[in-house]
């Protein structure tokens, strides 16, 4: 009888030759996706040409490049690294090569073109490369070096890190939504909770969640410390698959008796829309207790909520609204994809009539590099996944992390509110 | 290895975007680099720190992004090592393969005052505060991990993957 195994176990031992692998054991797992950004594929291309013997990348199918941070490019510096990855993808054929207006954020443009799958193996060259374990994919965020070792070798060292299985229960409120969850699980255990771990996100909610929400929580999973963030595989996730055409997939389920270092119930009937607050994405309250807060910018969109279930919700709050004459919005579709959809459904139009700035696809403010980069004293509500000191701007601006809902009732209000403070408002003419 | 320096003492959840804002992160050069380290936690450390020193810090050092360039800022601005109760998990992976020392010592952060001169023997993780004689041993690194520094980093543990890989096809 094998030894029982959670669901990261069950994938690391299948791609490191194993009959099964327990925390803490250092295995070497054959990868079946490498993907780098225009950041870090500078310096892994630099390294990779370090390593003796490396002329031609393992398997040029097996690796993407997507153009994604400071894209278009803001400066000479960077648009002297994104040529590097170009030049590369071309040297080492590599056809997955997202040219800028062809793609948009990796994490969003690897699903929706059927690149991730159940049971793969996936790193990246950026942190929140454990999106796509909402897919059911083992997938972490590695520094430059480990991906030139992996363009190399097309494997990688793994200590096996224990898993934490989270189980929400209980029905979602209305705007509730996959960020709402997530925010609220990482104020319950901390910015360093699932240190070394493996989260699990199980129970009877996520089945009800869309993939996008899905997305959107594994997303935030390394903001908890995570080594990587998990779900389960149904017929939502299969769906999803068929939909974008990804075909070739092995699904993995965790086994009943598998052991886990630790069990978090959530009530999820409890949870109203979620902010987190400077400067910890685990500073977390409710939004309706923040109307005091007055804010300068919103910004919508990005790898955490860029997808087009997230652009609706924006645009169910702007549609026939105007946004408050002291703030600015950034929306951001995250892909080409999504901002055709976007044209296609009437949201853009609900978005530049509300006042919004309707942005090509990128990572931009997020990081601070640019499309809305913050003055000191700014504070911006935003959809983005981190709000560490300076993170947006100036070290004295302030970034609160919330839902689509949430940023768009803000940027109408003017004032950190939730969606039903807009939704319910009662206009005096 | 004998590291010795002045301590530099922060908090918990030092992150990698006051490591090294993301304003940077288009540079690659280590000393343009070195001269943003820490700038956005501590507007006097790069005018205080020298060549050598360490930097000693609660839990969590390292959180958020994947930025190898954090390891390679605190390099680049004289950083000899780091002293930590804990690190974030990928940059403990991006400061081994830079070749940044790193120990992680609970009892040794709590001993170690902003300032006191340290020492540290990197191949025993025995870490000395010389302004008070208190000594502190730092937790072993996995033996795969230390075989891979020992043998020169992660780049010559992949050419030697790739003999392997060859001679097995062979």
């Amino acid at each position: 009888m094998a030894q029982p195994m959670t669901l990261t176990e069950k994938i690391l031992a299948a791609h490191a030759g194993k009959r099964a692998v327990s925390p803490g054991d250092i295995i070497s797992i054959n990868l079946d996706l490498v993907m780098a950004n225009e950041l870090s594929a500078a310096v892994a291309i630099t390294e990779f040409r370090k390593i003796k013997g490396a002329t031609r990348v393992w398997d040029a199918d097996k690796i993407a490049l997507v153009p994604s941070h400071f894209t278009p490019n803001k400066d000479i510096a960077t648009a002297t690294l994104s040529t590097l990855m170009r030049d590369f993808a071309k040297e080492q054929n590599i056809k997955h090569y997202f040219e800028v207006g062809r793609g948009g954020i990796e994490h969003v443009v690897l699903p929706e073109n059927g690149f991730i799958g159940p049971g793969m193996t996936i790193i990246g060259g950026d942190s929140h490369t454990t999106t796509y374990g909402g897919l059911g994919a083992f997938a972490t965020g590695v520094g430059s070096t480990d991906i030139a070792a992996a363009f190399a070798t097309g494997e990688m060292w793994v200590r096996v890190p224990p898993s934490i299985k989270i189980v929400y229960q209980g029905s979602l409120r209305p705007f509730i939504s996959g960020k709402d969850l997530i925010l609220y699980t990482i104020g319950k255990i901390g910015v360093d909770g699932a240190i070394y771990a493996a989260i699990e996100f199980t129970g009877p909610t996520m089945k009800e969640l869309p993939i996008s929400s899905r997305f959107t929580m594994a997303n935030m999973s390394i903001e908890a410390g995570a080594k990587n963030g998990i779900f389960q595989v149904d017929a939502t996730a299969e769906a999803y698959c068929a939909a974008v055409g990804k075909k070739d997939y092995t699904v993995y389920h965790a086994d009943k008796d598998a052991e886990y270092q630790q069990i978090v119930e959530i009530d999820c009937s409890k949870i109203e829309p979620q902010v987190a607050l400077p400067w910890l994405p685990d500073n977390t309250k409710n939004a309706s207790d923040l109307n005091d807060l007055r804010i300068h910018q919103a910004v919508i969109g990005t790898c955490t909520n860029g997808r087009i279930e997230d652009m609706r919700q924006a645009a169910e709050i702007l549609k026939g609204r105007k946004v408050h004459p002291d703030v600015r919005v950034i929306v951001i579709p995250g892909s080409q994809k999504v901002f055709m959809q976007c044209l296609k459904e009437g949201l853009s139009e609900i978005f530049v009539e509300a006042g919004c700035v309707l942005s090509t696809p990128t990572c931009g403010p997020c990081v601070g590099g640019h499309m809305g980069v913050l003055s000191e004293g700014e504070r911006c509500i935003s959809t983005t996944n981190r709000n560490f000191k300076g993170r947006m701007g100036h070290v004295k601006s302030e970034v609160y992390l919330t839902s689509p809902y949430v940023a768009a009732a803000s940027a109408v209000m003017g004032y950190i509110a939730g969606p039903e403070q807009v939704t319910q408002r009662v206009t005096v003419s | 290895m004998i590291l010795k320096g002045t301590a530099h003492k922060y908090g918990k959840n030092v992150d990698t975007d006051v490591i090294i804002p993301g304003r940077y992160c288009n540079l690659i050069d280590p000393v343009e680099l070195g001269k943003h380290a820490l700038e956005d936690l501590d507007a006097n450390f790069l005018k205080k720190v020298k060549a050598g020193d360490l930097i000693v810090a609660d839990t969590n050092f390292g959180c958020g992004s994947s930025r190898e360039v954090a390891a390679v800022a605190l390099k680049g601005a004289g950083v000899a090592g780091v002293v930590a109760k804990s690190f974030a998990r990928i940059f403990y992976r991006n400061c081994i393969n830079t070749g940044l020392p790193i120990f992680e010592c609970p009892e040794g952060v709590d001993g170690i005052s902003d300032g006191d001169t340290i020492t540290v023997d990197a191949s025993q993780g025995l870490i000395t505060n010389e302004s008070t004689g208190k000594r502190f041993r730092a937790t072993q690194f996995p033996q795969f991990m230390q075989d891979l520094i020992a043998n020169g980093g992660l780049l010559r543990y992949a050419e030697k993957r790739l003999e392997e890989k060859r001679a097995a096809e062979a």
